[in-house]
């Protein structure tokens, strides 16, 4: 079991994340919290001060994880504030507009770098620390989309798809330093980023329902675990119809 | 999507669009269309809450504490957070909210917007009564933010002022403070009206929080027996029992009302006879002050075409006569609900504009949607109530007639002149045409 006592949460202020952070400091955790949005990220972290005792930690700090220059910072600043770190959490991310992203390369490759590149970056500084350190667990949201590209989002999904990879990767290298390495994958979370979206039927989760499921992963040391779990089953089913057949599917 | 609805799930309107709200500073975007109209839990029992133009805009989303002063007990929070999130908090802490409407689900914002009262009414006002300050967004994109001690007109326009005023963005409150979270509860059967008046009396004299359940189907002699039950929060050195929050719900919608002449004399009866308990008994808070919230989407059982509340008040000199009346015209027409609920409310004024307390007694029902039948039956009621100077309550109306609502609400004209322009209602479009 890992203990989630000092947690640094990146792209705290996403829905998922919120949740994640309250249930947290629900079970006594103190916590670290970068979000963009400065105004968002205070009311989440007076928020979450008043849910807090008075031994816990809440600090956090406004960045814009894009800029990958900021990331050693940001990690030495939660440490020192939480005075050691036993679990990450990277949130972070956008739902691209695939359809304008078809059209425009640059916003295409910015999204990738929003959704790949500055989680890889970041993965990278913090991979080394927790390897010193010898304990503890990272765990990242990436996404069913990563699973397979679809016509749909495959500039998201190829984003996620190689986040899912490089922590495939990274959780193999840091087995023998005792840090597990957790691939969130939710399916449909009905967040401000679905808004567009039509949320009727059952495959629509509510955010603290998948952060009930991130947190009992990130304990458990889990490797990749679908969110919720019957996503694994849909999941299976997409992987693995032929190509042939796939590329006709509108999905 | 299914167009958000209240919880007595008439009428049925569709706005042109629906919009959730996530952040409190954020504003509103331009391009939805207006007049635009708060949505909190949509525990409210018309159309305060709907509208068939502009946007909804959904609260749920400001659902977080901003600060919390646990010696003194001062609360802010975005109006989103609903008083079960709320008592979460505080309760543990020794704090509880000092009023309180009878479901914990409704949202902060909606409490104030509707000036909800509790039945500890006749000891310390409503809802608005404990608001310290609150923010209001206007469309025109100003803030105000409001306190009972200004002379201004917005917070005594915005207490009660079923969002009309602008967006409810946070509430600052003062709450109560308790030793646990633990009633002492006495009940007592009465036989009739007379002796309710009576016992109820007392009742208020001696506890904090008074009301009474009453068999509105009994006729003659026994007209308006019931229940009394009288409580106030348990002592300090209490031997408390454990207790653990169990949950049913009405997991589907049934084609027709489960509650009919049948079923409701039947629960009436039996709900009459049970096992009183004039020595008291420790009861949890939960159980006592939200009976209904353990049977989730109890509203269900009404069926798809929903059910009316009917809440009226009746000044006191009128109150014993037409109370009578009202039951006499129920009871005839054998239509009734399975909670008629009896309480008289204290003197202390309102601070709302609109606000529905006020000195008298309030008689609560619902009936099952039978279309025309049941209108006209609450049009009977409409006349009893009218005659006796009295009125109904904003937040559990779907029909009143406009006239029945402004020779209630002298005041709505007044009000008329802080509502922003950008903001409306169809219960308010309804009674002021």
């Amino acid at each position: 079991m890992n203990s989630l006592n000092s947690v640094i949460l990146f792209g705290a202020t996403s829905a998922i994340a919120e949740q994640t952070a309250r249930q947290l400091v629900a079970q006594g955790a103190s916590l670290y919290c970068v979000g963009r949005n400065r105004d968002k990220l205070m009311a989440l972290i007076d928020d979450l001060k008043v849910r807090a005792s008075d031994q816990q930690q809440i600090d956090g700090c406004a960045a814009d994880l894009t800029d990958s220059d900021q990331h050693a910072r940001l990690i030495d600043a939660g440490e020192r504030a939480l005075g050691g770190i036993d679990g990450v959490l990277i949130a972070h991310g956008t739902l691209p507009d695939q359809q304008a992203c078809q059209s425009d390369a640059a916003l295409t490759r910015q999204e990738i770098e929003t959704n790949a590149l500055s989680v890889i970056n970041l993965l990278t500084l913090l991979a080394n620390q927790f390897e010193q350190q010898q304990y503890g667990v990272i765990a990242v949201i990436s996404s069913v989309a990563g699973d397979r590209g679809r016509q749909s989002n495959y500039v998201y999904g190829a984003a996620k798809g190689m986040v899912t990879l490089f922590l495939q990767g990274l959780r193999n290298r840091l087995a023998k330093s005792n840090v597990d390495v957790v691939t969130i994958k939710p399916g449909f979370v009905d967040t401000p980023m679905t808004a567009e979206l039509d949320k009727g039927g059952p495959l629509w989760a509510k955010p603290e329902q998948i952060a009930k499921g991130i947190i009992t992963a990130m304990q458990k040391g889990k490797g990749e675990v679908y969110l919720p779990w019957f996503w694994w089953g849909i999941m299976l089913i997409i992987k693995h119809i032929p190509e042939a057949i796939f590329k006709r599917m509108s999905l | 999507m299914t167009a958000p609805r209240s919880w007595n799930r008439l009428p049925r309107v569709v706005p042109d669009a629906v919009h959730a709200l996530t952040q409190r500073s954020a504003g509103v975007p331009d391009s939805l269309p207006r007049p635009l109209l708060a949505y909190g839990s949509g525990r409210s029992y018309g159309d305060v809450c709907l509208t068939e133009q502009g946007t909804l805009l959904l609260t749920r989303g400001l659902d977080r504490f901003i600060e919390f002063d646990p010696q003194r007990g001062v609360l802010r929070c975005e109006a989103g957070v609903t008083l079960a999130e709320l008592l979460a908090l505080v309760v543990p802490q020794g704090w509880f909210l000092p009023s309180t409407p009878g479901t914990r689900l409704a949202t902060v914002g909606g409490a104030v917007a509707n000036d909800v009262h509790g039945k500890n009414h006749h000891a310390v006002g409503s809802f608005g009564h404990h608001v310290r300050a609150l923010e209001v967004w206007r469309s025109d994109g100003s803030v105000i933010v409001c306190r009972p001690e200004d002379d201004n007109g917005w917070f005594s326009a915005t207490i009660g002022g079923l969002g009309l005023t602008g967006l409810i963005r946070w509430v600052e409150l003062q709450l109560m403070p308790i030793q646990n979270p633990w009633m002492w509860v006495e009940s007592q059967r009465f036989a009739n009206l007379d002796e309710f008046w009576a016992l109820n009396r007392r009742a208020e004299a001696r506890w904090p929080y008074t009301v009474a359940w009453i068999d509105c189907l009994a006729k003659g002699k026994a007209q308006g027996r019931g229940i009394l039950l009288a409580g106030q929060h348990a002592a300090a050195q209490a031997e408390l029992p454990v207790f653990k929050e169990g949950g049913k719900r009405i997991p589907v919608d049934p084609p027709f009302s489960l509650v009919n002449g049948l079923s409701l004399r039947a629960f009436n009866t039996l709900y009459y006879r049970q096992p009183v308990k004039p020595q008291g008994s420790l009861t949890h808070y939960v159980p006592y002050f939200y009976p209904l919230d353990a049977i989730q989407d109890w509203n269900r059982i009404y069926g798809r075409r929903g059910f009316y509340q009917y809440q009226c008040v009746i000044p006191p000199r009128e109150a014993e006569a037409a109370t009578a009346a009202l039951l006499d015209t129920i009871a005839r027409r054998g239509e009734g609900s399975f909670l008629a609920v009896l309480k008289t409310f204290g003197n202390k004024p309102s601070l709302g504009m609109l606000s529905f307390p006020r000195p008298g007694t309030t008689l609560a029902l619902d009936f099952p949607n039978r279309g025309n039948k049941t209108l006209r039956l609450l049009e009977e009621l409409d006349a009893i109530v009218r005659e006796a100077g009295g009125t109904l309550y904003p937040g559990k109306d779907a029909r009143m007639p406009a006239s029945l609502f402004q020779s209630g609400y002298t005041q709505w004209e007044a009000f008329s002149d802080y509502i922003d322009p950008g903001f409306s209602s169809r219960f308010w479009q309804r009674v002021t045409s």
